[in-house]
């Protein structure tokens, strides 16, 4: 029998296959289809302190190799995203809340209304790489990085994550702050900052001009990013960018991801695209004689 | 290219239906499903989910009302001006049995106009309801009585035709006529009152939320248990209907927020 279980420090899943913070995680309804559709864990949509309407569209434009958004944090406010989480109360896939805001006190705030409300870890949305005061815009000041995470670890007894951005370039030094400030994962990588240009108008085409890439085209780069991170800390690494089929999971494993986020490929491959994943990477194992994810993961760190 | 990204086209012509309600004709060459819908992008002011509203091979339409800032831009371009177009989306409607009947509130009677006149070119016996608070918002109507189809028309202050609500002349009709199949596009309420009237007649209603991506990706227009209206939708079955809660209650805003119908 393959074993598909996986850890993430103290939290176990019973499949590494994690749905993505921001897509199909609105509501309730969309989070009990995922789960029933074999996610091994939900992350929910960023959510902040106040209701927030996002950008005005477009949004979202797939290009060739990829999917192009700026969403701009659209969220209902954890209050009443709050009525969302308490209908997933008895679910027993884990719920990781993402959150975002400017300031460590909001996030403790966000942190401990996530406890309040069942979620098995938070997420720290310092990564987002199209929100003005926001997202990257946070992760870039590492005091304010490092001040957020202990305030929150001091507060709150969930496991924190923390997701990355693959537009810093001392990713190295980022990871290291995230493990001294006692995080318990590092989440690698956000979308990569980009912009389309429509000729015909000379417009850029998403309201915010520019956006995140995500998609297939980013693979490589989160590879490296999730590579880099697992030389450098000694704590767990999710990762995530540009994952559609088992095969991308297990380089992921290799590269020393312990379990992985999948967003785009819910476009590709429908919402489906979780069993189909385990599924693959089930059979990846058995062709090469592995039991466990664990023989697999960092592989290529040795 | 990929259909998911705006392609840049100009208005071939523009027509007045009634007060504040507009048809805006636009190259577009390629097949489309009557009930499915385009993303309009008005650049520099917003992109909408429009249901087409007629089309040929080479040009598609869509009629809407004045209302928000994207129809409003829209409603002020002129021949020549540049849209942007990407899709088409949705699942569209399926025809099944020989008498029909469509029902039509306010603006929805737009989307239907297609499916309708596939039904009179297939010769299936077709009623439309079409309902409009007053005479002078009222539109389509000579359109679809040019196809063949038995026209009934209501409006709420009875300026013209039946005064009332077009669920009640719907509610008539169903009782008088052996209908196979109810189509409907409108006010959500209307619908989930033409559906109580449905209990076994085969029915398909075509359902408007706040869309972003239009491919199934982001989940802002879920309804019930993760049904995303853009790709599963718009066009939902009676069966389905009755299982979600949020039909004829609520939509969500940008937000993400419950908004009551």
């Amino acid at each position: 029998m393959t074993d598909l279980n996986t850890a993430i420090g103290p939290l176990r899943l019973k499949n590494p296959t994690m749905l993505a913070s921001g897509i199909m995680d609105e509501d309730a309804g969309s989070i009990q289809r995922m789960i029933e559709l074999g996610a091994g864990a939900i992350v929910t949509k960023s959510i902040g302190i106040h209701p927030r309407d996002g950008y005005a569209n477009p949004t979202v434009i797939e290009l060739e190799h990829g999917i192009l958004n700026a969403m701009g944090l659209p969220n209902p406010g954890i209050d009443l995203y709050g009525k969302e989480m308490n209908v997933l109360k008895k679910t027993e896939v884990p719920i990781i809340g993402s959150i975002f805001a400017a300031t460590a006190e909001d996030f403790v705030t966000l942190a401990t209304k996530m406890q309040g409300l069942g979620a098995a870890a938070v997420e720290l949305n310092v990564s987002c790489p199209h929100a003005k005061h926001y997202g990257l815009e946070v992760g870039s000041d590492l005091s304010l990085v490092y001040d957020i995470i202990s305030s929150i670890k001091h507060h709150v007894h969930l496991p924190v994550f923390v997701k990355v951005s693959p537009n810093m370039t001392n990713l190295v030094e980022v990871a290291q702050t995230i493990e001294n400030a006692k995080a318990d994962a590092i989440v690698a990588i956000n979308t990569v900052r980009g912009m389309k240009i429509n000729l015909e108008t000379g417009l850029p085409i998403l309201a915010n001009k520019t956006g995140g890439y995500s998609g297939k085209a980013i693979k490589p780069i989160g590879i490296r990013c999730v590579y880099d991170i697992a030389q450098t800390v000694h704590i767990p690494v999710i990762g995530v960018g540009g994952i559609t089929n088992g095969e991308d999971a297990i380089e992921y494993f290799m590269a020393g991801a312990c379990a992985i986020q999948v967003g785009s490929a819910v476009y590709y491959r429908g919402p489906e695209v979780f069993h189909h994943i385990n599924k693959e990477i089930a059979q990846w194992m058995r062709k090469h004689n592995y039991k466990k994810l664990s023989e697999i993961i960092g592989a290529a760190c040795r | 290219m990929s259909i998911n990204i705006p392609h840049i086209t100009s208005i071939a012509s523009s027509s007045i239906e009634a007060i504040d309600i507009k048809t805006i004709t636009f190259r577009f060459a390629g097949c489309v499903a009557p009930g499915q819908f385009f993303m309009i992008w008005v650049p520099g002011i917003d992109e909408i989910p429009m249901s087409v509203s007629s089309f040929t091979k080479e040009t598609k339409a869509i009629t809407f009302r004045n209302v928000g800032d994207a129809t409003h831009a829209l409603y002020h371009l002129r021949k020549g001006d540049k849209i942007g177009i990407r899709g088409p989306y949705g699942n569209g409607f399926t025809l099944k049995g020989k008498r029909l009947l469509f029902v039509g509130g306010g603006t929805g009677i737009a989307m239907l106009a297609p499916a309708i006149e596939e039904a009179c070119k297939k010769k299936l016996e077709t009623t439309v309801i079409i309902g409009a608070k007053t005479q002078n918002q009222l539109f389509f109507e000579k359109r679809i009585r040019r196809c063949g189809a038995t026209v009934l028309v209501s409006t709420d202050d009875g300026s013209t035709g039946y005064k009332g609500y077009a669920s009640a002349l719907a509610k008539n009709a169903l009782k008088e006529e052996h209908i196979d199949a109810v189509y409907t596009c409108g006010p959500e309420p209307m619908m989930k009152t033409l559906l109580s009237y449905c209990k076994t007649i085969p029915f398909q209603a075509s359902l408007e939320r706040y869309m972003k991506c239009a491919i199934g990706l982001c989940g802002q227009c879920c309804i019930g248990k993760g049904l995303r209206v853009c790709l599963e939708g718009p066009i939902f079955d009676g069966a389905t209907l009755r299982t979600i809660k949020d039909f004829g209650s609520y939509r969500r805003d940008a937000a993400g927020r419950k908004i009551l119908f």
